[in-house]
């Protein structure tokens, strides 16, 4: 993988800009689904597909692609903007999300929709799926890498903690876990539901090798994405502190958002920010 | 009398009848797949001795997994294993697994697809001492239910071997039972093991028309060929059928046999209702509806005690069977 030099570094912040927006305008005409993580998450997922996979989109089967396994599946809105961005399917689709006969299920189905590498939704399973993923590389001999997304709040899962386990027993370096620690869940923030905290002591005390980022900033990433790679002893897992709502900011922090899509008038008024943000980024850049 | 063509095991009414757990054919058969089969896993949570997974943990130790008191995890790991390319099987008691991981199952292997070969152990009542937290009885039904999931309960130890066998040449999520005690060896090695093909273990002699039918699975099977033996003494003539894969059921077969024969008793070690018997009776309700028994758990959970024990006290033993078909009988 190569380091970010400020052409990229500014498409990217660019194209995250444009998930946002996908984001909005597919959340709105659905009319439901969720809005505050998959805008928290638009700078991981802009990175990680536009810069750190090794995949090819017309080849969604290509047996040494990297695979992403997204645990927390309800913030599928970013995974299915991302994925259309990056030509796994027509961008028109996105308006059929969570209507009957698309291929955007509500939820992630692995065998709906190409780029989709499991099926998601119930919290906790997907990092046990993605330890699977990786020991069938390591048996195999193959090189892939595997990312396992994941909710901070889904470490209330009692599932997520065996998988913690195996993985570290199992020392599966080739696997990588990015925590989007939003602080905020269903029932409001999670160290007033069901605290998680230290979640970089619980995780080193399970031996792993353990990185804290800015989750909006493209550049820790990529950075802290190379060292897990140069890491053969354990599996690294990324805490990246992200804002839920990031960019819209009546969205932003507020757990009311978690689960339910912004009205017409909202939506204006969010992509109009966005837009805004868009500006921004350009000017600073000049 | 036993069906001649199928090769079974002509000791099958002695005294001392040769007995083995079926879950010693499962051990087999996975020790001849990793053999045969590089992709071939094995993964258990803590009871690889007990599950006959040690013979392939020990043969293959890089293929072999041991994921500790955890079924949860079991069943997910082996999902994404199954979704790479590989074989999974894990192994653990029914009531654990598909018991406690039933919603990573039914997630994360059946709606996702994935390749993997569920084998639930010391299923049914006759675990014995261990009591009723172990004795799984609604296996089947909750694994049935499930979209996309095959069932086999195999009904010895050499039925189980070629059921696992099989598993591993039909893609996608599969369910296998086994029974944790020494049980009569029905079949041969030479019988035929058709996945979906339900086959006709007992029939009337003398070309007699028979006149009731006894679906049987599991050990239980061999309990209904002696209720069979005893009902002909009687001047009953029943036909007995292997039902060994619950799901896809052997439509064809069971329509012919319920058309031709008009009474039914189903017999299994689980839940009356939800299993094998639950299976027939919805797909001849809508077919072909004939007065049906049904013989296995009536709602109730099990209890400590020796499994011939036990099997008598809940009212699963040769007696009861004979008498279920007499009801039957009296209601066409």
């Amino acid at each position: 993988m190569e380091g970010l030099h400020d052409k990229k570094l500014k498409f990217l912040e660019e194209l995250s800009n444009i998930l946002r927006k996908d984001v909005i305008k597919m959340l709105t005409h659905a009319g439901s689904g969720h809005s505050a993580g998959p805008l928290g998450m638009a700078d991981v997922f802009a990175t990680l597909y536009f810069h750190i996979l090794n995949h090819k989109p017309q080849k969604p089967a290509w047996p040494d692609r990297d695979r992403v396994v997204l645990s927390n599946g309800h913030i599928c809105p970013i995974l299915y903007v991302t994925l259309a961005r990056a030509d796994y399917f027509p961008l028109e689709e996105l308006k059929t999300l969570r209507q009957i006969n698309s291929r955007l299920q509500g939820h992630p189905h692995r065998k709906s929709l190409p780029g989709v590498e499991t099926t998601s939704g119930p919290l906790g399973s997907g990092l046990s799926q993605a330890a699977g993923i990786a020991l069938a590389a390591k048996l195999d001999g193959k090189r892939y890498r595997t990312y396992c997304l994941m909710s901070d709040g889904e470490h209330q899962e009692g599932n997520v903690w065996e998988a913690i386990m195996f993985i570290a027993k199992n020392r599966l370096s080739n696997l990588t876990v990015i925590i989007d620690r939003n602080n905020i869940q269903i029932d409001g923030f999670t160290e007033n539901v069901m605290p998680l905290e230290s979640l970089r002591a619980k995780y080193e005390a399970f031996n792993w090798h353990v990185l804290e980022i800015n989750g909006h900033s493209h550049e820790q990433l990529v950075d802290a994405v190379a060292e897990a790679q140069a890491i053969h002893e354990q599996p690294t897992v990324i805490i990246a502190h992200t804002i839920p709502g990031k960019g819209v900011s009546f969205m932003e922090n507020d757990y009311h958002w978690h689960g339910k899509p912004p009205k017409t008038d909202e939506a204006r008024k969010a992509l109009n920010e966005l837009r805004t943000l868009g500006d921004k980024i350009k000017s600073e850049h000049q | 009398m036993l069906n001649p063509d199928l090769k079974l095991n002509p000791a099958i009414f002695d005294a001392d009848v040769d007995q083995k757990p079926t879950r010693d054919g499962y051990g087999e058969a996975l020790v001849e797949l990793g053999e045969k089969n590089k992709n071939v896993v094995v993964l258990s949570a803590d009871l690889t001795e007990s599950t006959r997974a040690e013979g392939f943990a020990n043969k293959f130790p890089h293929r072999f997994f041991e994921v500790g008191v955890a079924e949860q995890n079991m069943a997910t790991i082996a999902a994404g294993l199954g979704i790479s390319g590989k074989i999974p099987f894990i192994s653990s008691y029914a009531t654990f697994s598909p018991g406690r991981n039933w919603e990573q199952i039914r997630t994360t292997i059946s709606y996702n697809d994935s390749n993997v070969k569920i084998a639930g152990h010391h299923a049914g009542i006759s675990v014995g001492p261990d009591g009723a937290t172990h004795q799984a009885i609604e296996d089947i039904a909750t694994m049935r239910v499930m979209a996309n999931m095959k069932v086999i309960v195999p009904c010895d130890v050499f039925e189980a071997k070629k059921a696992t066998v099989a598993a591993t040449k039909i893609w996608g999520p599969m369910y296998l039972r086994f029974a944790r005690e020494k049980t009569p060896v029905i079949t041969t090695a030479k019988t035929p093991f058709i996945p979906g093909k339900a086959e006709i273990y007992w029939l009337p002699s003398n070309r007699t028309k028979p006149t009731v039918a006894i679906f049987a699975c599991g050990a239980l099977l061999h309990k209904a060929l002696l209720a069979a033996r005893d009902l002909e003494k009687e001047k009953i003539s029943p036909v007995v059928l292997n039902i060994h894969t619950i799901k896809p059921l052997d439509d064809k077969k069971i329509l012919e046999i319920a058309r031709k024969v008009g009474a039914i008793v189903t017999v299994e070690e689980h839940q009356t209702s939800g299993g094998m018997g639950g299976a027939v009776a919805e797909f001849l309700a809508k077919h072909a509806p004939v007065p049906m028994e049904f013989i296995g758990m009536q709602d109730t959970f099990g209890e400590s005690g020796e499994p011939s024990q036990l099997i008598e006290k809940y009212g699963m033993g040769v007696k009861d069977i004979v008498k279920a078909v007499k009801r039957v009988l009296r209601r066409k």
